[in-house]
């Protein structure tokens, strides 16, 4: 008589594999997932309850807690939309916005680079692991020249960037875009043509196209199912439209269709960093709005004019013309935008962060259900979510 | 008047529905009776191609009646466009049909929406809380509740 029961087991939040705190409650029939019932929120800490009792500059420090593997990019959303509820985003200098595209590709790099390694070690590939993070290492220190911290970057600022790029760090920053596409070869060696690895991802987690933009997938998981759609492309921001790079798909939808498709971004993303290097020229890297861009610190000491701006940004902050406005950029991990409501004051009425790994974690129980348990690891590791992001 | 291509398009089909009509920025905003929000979902996603709800999320407008907004934000992607859709809801009745049958994206966002504001959606499929546990009390982004918690003093330093 055979036994008809399932079994319900919890998998995290201290699961490895979870990568983070998520908590899945898995419904098994055997070794097949009948039903699995995300649980998130173990991080949550209010940034967007928190964000309407601090000035738009005092916010900016908690956008790069969300998704703390690439923070640049959450920096970059927020930024960008209080630009454009100020309505100064067509006079960014062209300095600035080349700095923000790199900075912004570098860190889809890191990001990517996080999730291979994460990726593979969660399947077995331990080399891949290390070798990934022996690069990302390398994005790190170029992240510490250029904004004094290793994650936590908090460089743009309102009108521009904190400082300008040190000495030297042009030439650090090409010699690491020239090797990275050797580097990937390499990962690529290491597992595509692998038997293990292609038995692990090739028709796990299939999702269609109709499917993924029902369920609200953004960014590489969205593109693996074979729907072109890239916001640096379709709703262009910092000059995006200039830039030749392209748009990497697939048809399959599976696990190896989005391993594909990130590893192709990589490539992408260092043919946009050689373009910005080719472009970077010396230049302002500030906005000419006194009124609401922090002055250099040269002018904080030097006149009254550029001490007066400052103490009224930091003591009052400026205050936006009521209005809302909605700004979402590409992140590695997908559509990641900010909605800010302005009543006049100098904080935001209401901040919404758009996440883009909670909207793609929905389909987690879609993509699982029907899978083998081991095959869950796979493909909460190939939908790469960060639960800093998901819970805020 | 917008330029925006679904604007007129809605005023033909639902024009007692909009209320209102707003440009900030380049960005359209459109204000629909929440009675009909599942029905302009369905007619902007069937015949306007806004095929991608990218967000919902509540605003609290403490002291104004009605109390709430729900913002619904689309997107089109064959067109690449975007549309901001709000509906007002009642404090009273803080209660709006679910949009879960027109997008599964609206499933955990509307739980979000739920959790942080106590907007309660009709007929959605498990509307139970989401970031918070499920023995929390209250509602966190409302604006009646304290930045701190309920259960602490007042933060007597500079909060800004």
């Amino acid at each position: 008589m055979a036994n008809l029961e399932t079994m319900t087991i919890n998998m995290g939040p201290q699961h490895p594999s979870t990568h983070g705190v998520l908590r899945l409650v898995l419904e098994l029939d055997g070794e097949v997932v009948v039903k699995a019932t995300p649980h998130i929120g173990f991080l949550h800490r209010g940034v967007e309850k928190l964000s309407e009792h601090r000035t738009y500059h005092q916010v900016l420090p908690l956008t790069d807690r969300l998704d703390y593997l690439a923070p640049m990019h959450n920096n970059l959303a927020y930024i960008l939309a209080v630009e454009k509820l100020l309505g100064i985003d067509g006079q960014i200098p062209e300095r600035a916005n080349v700095v923000r595209v790199m900075m912004a590709e570098l860190t889809r790099i890191k990001s990517h680079l996080v999730w291979l390694a994460t990726h593979a070690l969660d399947i077995g590939a331990m080399t891949v692991f290390l070798y990934c993070f022996r690069e990302r290492e390398r994005i790190m220190d170029f992240y510490e020249k250029i904004s004094g911290a290793r994650m936590t970057s908090n460089y743009f600022r309102v009108g521009g960037l904190s400082a300008d790029l040190p000495d030297g760090i042009e030439k650090e920053i090409r010699d690491f875009v020239n090797e990275m596409p050797g580097n990937v070869d390499t990962y690529e060696g290491l597992l595509s043509g692998n038997k293990i690895w292609q038995k692990r991802v090739c028709g796990i987690g299939a999702i269609s196209a109709e499917d993924a933009i029902d369920v609200g997938l953004t960014g590489p998981a969205l593109r693996a199912s074979g729907v072109d759609w890239d916001l640096r492309r379709d709703q262009p921001y910092c000059d995006y439209q200039s830039y030749d790079f392209r748009v990497v798909t697939h048809t399959d939808g599976d696990t190896w269709a989005r391993y594909k498709v990130r590893l192709d971004e990589i490539r992408e993303a260092c043919k946009i960093v050689h373009q910005c290097l080719d472009r970077l020229k010396p230049g302002p890297i500030l906005a000419d709005c006194p009124k609401v861009v922090l002055p250099p610190k040269k002018d904080v000491v030097n006149t009254i004019e550029g001490l007066i701006h400052h103490f009224k940004i930091i003591t009052e902050g400026f205050k936006p013309e009521p209005g809302e406005v909605y700004v979402g950029v590409e992140n590695p991990k997908g559509e990641v935008g900010f909605y800010l409501i302005s009543d006049g004051s100098p904080r935001p009425y209401r901040m919404r962060i758009r996440p883009a790994s909670f909207v793609n974690l929905q389909a987690l129980p879609q993509l699982v259900e029907g899978a083998l348990i081991a095959d869950v690891i796979a493909i909460i590791g190939t939908l790469d979510v960060v639960l800093g992001e998901i819970d805020r | 008047m917008s330029e925006h291509p679904a604007v007129a398009k809605l005023k033909g089909k639902f024009n007692d529905s909009v209320l209102d009509v707003a440009e900030h920025r380049g960005q359209t905003t459109v204000t629909v009776r929440k009675e009909d929000i599942v029905a302009v979902c369905t007619f902007l996603k069937q015949e306007c191609g806004y095929n991608f709800l990218t967000d919902v999320c509540g605003v609290d407008y403490l002291g104004q009646t009605p109390r709430f907004m729900v913002v619904y934000h689309l997107y089109n992607i064959g067109e690449h466009l975007r549309l901001r859709l709000k509906a007002p809801v009642e404090e009273g009745d803080a209660r709006i049909d679910t949009v879960t049958g027109v997008w599964s994206t609206a499933n955990w966002l509307e739980r979000e929406v739920w959790d942080m504001f106590g907007i309660d959606f009709k007929g959605h499929p498990d509307l139970r809380r989401i970031l918070l546990p499920d023995d929390w009390e209250g509602h966190p982004l409302r604006k009646d509740y304290p930045v701190q918690g309920p259960d602490r003093e007042p933060y007597q330093g500079r909060l800004s």
